[in-house]
């Protein structure tokens, strides 16, 4: 699904801060991404979801060379990708709701066929009571849920996720992680950058540490 | 593409929790919200604009109508001059001049001035209150052409000038070739105020639209996120700036309507006076035809395609930049 071969990056004439990434995401797979602060996670994703470029080496996502890649592609391609930022990027004019229904809008699907399922998954992450609220009213940890929940209400083929359970308690941290668990049975392949050891330890699953801009995996 | 359309079961199962559906939870905000686009401002730049357009349209369209209603008059005669002079008799040479024209082909009416018609004309230079007898006033004869018919100039003015030598004959040609370089001047220089015109609408939309881009540039980031391209990027600013220029156009191209709609009256306010004269003889009754207010009306809606347009080009020159 996802192949990464020699790939690094730099931010302009900067130092290297990932160098020769090789690794592969297999469809239905789950890993975790972690390693210390300023190791280049948020960038290895941003890669991943194509608003970053490689410096060099060879990105291929989905069985594209994302080099080759035109701007109608790579949002063709971003429908097939969930992703959750640590800064949450929901829009403060619509509601929790509509923040979450707005993947199934942008497609042009008819809302009568994703309201339910908008409404169940809001219930799920225990935003039940707080749909029609807007962001700013929110707390941190209710936008990180609604974050969520937007990333993974269309299902994508890759969830990506920066930090996803950081503002929130270790129950419903457990209760996250338990979606993000029944996403990747469904079949979507997840890869979660985070800190939390005590969320990894949760789960026996593959992890990718990234030291000094290089990439170490322990299956 | 997701897979939430071919995949089978919901993603979260709530069992017993399931909720009864709250009325409220519905896509009930635009994606790019109204607010958020500093509009008017920009219809107060398109009413304006439209505005200067459409009176700049409507006074060429006023002014190309007179000129082709005193060319067609003009055109349609010509005049003798008889002047005066030592050893000759006036009256007689006029006679004279009169009768060689007449019956001449394509000549269909002919009206002698006599001498106090003559000398009426000059009235409004020299005062009604002079005695004309010492005056040498020159006799006018004029004769109506029929429409359409070439007129042998060289003929008539030989057969005149045979009868009567101190006759010359005028066809206005020069007049109405004074007055053809002067619509088309006229003409000329409103089509480059149209051009000023729309080419500073095109700048103010495209700051417009460079200023909403930016105050919405969050919202620009989050759709590319959740898959969206920029043409459905595009088309939701579009739509905000399709309405701007539309409010703007029927404003202004309004108000340039009513004005027209209303300068008879004003004009009315001017009658009598040197200035309402002048300019009742230059542009007529100052009331536009029925043609000429849809010319001002598909101008509106032109301007509100620019506005359209003009935004357009700079949305996707803008979102090429973010990402």
């Amino acid at each position: 699904m996802v192949r990464f071969e020699n790939v690094g990056l730099r931010y302009g004439l900067g130092p290297e801060i990932l160098r020769d990434l090789s690794f592969q995401i297999p469809a239905h797979s789950f890993q975790f991404l972690t390693g210390p602060s300023g190791a280049g996670k948020t960038s290895l994703l941003r890669l991943l979801f194509l608003s970053l470029r490689p410096t060099r080496g060879l990105v291929n996502l989905f069985g594209n060379d994302v080099s080759l890649l035109g701007k109608d592609q790579v949002a063709d391609l971003r429908k097939r990708i969930g992703i959750v930022l640590q800064d949450f990027r929901l829009l403060d004019h619509m509601t929790t709701y509509e923040n979450v229904a707005l993947p199934f809008r942008v497609i042009g699907r008819e809302e009568s066929s994703y309201r339910k399922e908008v409404i169940d998954l809001l219930k799920w992450v225990g935003l039940g009571e707080r749909m029609d609220a807007l962001p700013p009213i929110l707390s941190g940890g209710e936008k990180q849920r609604a974050a969520i929940a937007r990333a993974v209400i269309s299902r994508p083929h890759l969830l990506l996720a920066d930090e996803p359970t950081g503002n929130v308690d270790p129950t419903l941290g457990r209760r996250l992680l338990r979606l993000f668990i029944e996403l990747n049975k469904s079949g979507t392949a997840v890869i979660i950058a985070t800190h939390d050891i005590n969320l990894m330890d949760q789960y026996e699953a593959r992890r990718l540490v990234l030291h000094q801009g290089r990439l170490h995996i322990y299956e | 593409m997701s897979r939430a359309d071919h995949e089978h079961g919901p993603l979260v199962d709530l069992g017993y929790e399931r909720p009864h559906l709250p009325a409220l939870a519905r896509n009930l905000s635009p994606i790019v919200p109204r607010a958020s686009i500093s509009g008017r401002a920009l219809v107060a730049v398109v009413a304006i604009m439209t505005y200067l357009a459409s009176i700049t349209t409507g006074t060429v369209l006023l002014v190309s109508a007179s000129a082709a209603e005193w060319q067609s008059e003009v055109a349609s005669e010509i005049t003798i001059q008889v002047r005066p002079t030592a050893g000759r008799d006036l009256d007689r040479d006029a006679a004279a001049a009169t009768e060689a024209i007449r019956g001449q082909p394509g000549i269909i009416e002919i009206k002698p001035f006599s001498k106090q018609e003559s000398a009426k004309l000059l009235e409004p230079w020299l005062g009604s209150g002079l005695s004309f007898d010492e005056l040498p006033i020159p006799r006018v004869i004029v004769a109506r052409v029929q429409p359409g018919t070439p007129l042998d100039l060289a003929a008539l003015r030989a057969r005149v000038t045979q009868v009567a030598p101190t006759a010359s004959v005028d066809d206005h040609r020069a007049w109405i070739e004074r007055m053809r370089t002067m619509t088309g001047a006229t003409v000329f220089a409103g089509i480059g105020i149209l051009a000023l015109v729309i080419i500073a609408t095109i700048i103010s939309v495209s700051f417009a639209t460079r200023g909403a881009m930016a105050a919405n540039r969050p919202i620009v980031e989050v759709l590319h996120f959740v898959g969206a391209g920029d043409r459905y990027i595009a088309n939701r600013f579009l739509r905000h700036f399709l309405r701007l220029g539309l409010e703007g156009g029927v404003i202004g191209g309004g108000a340039a309507m009513l004005t027209f709609g209303f300068s008879e009256s004003i004009a009315g306010w001017f009658s009598g006076t040197p200035v309402g004269d002048q300019f009742a003889a230059l542009l007529g009754t100052f009331s536009l035809r029925p043609s000429g207010y849809l010319a001002l009306a598909a101008q509106a809606v032109l301007i509100a395609a620019i506005t359209a347009l003009a935004s357009r080009r700079t949305l996707f020159a803008t979102l090429d930049d973010i990402d």
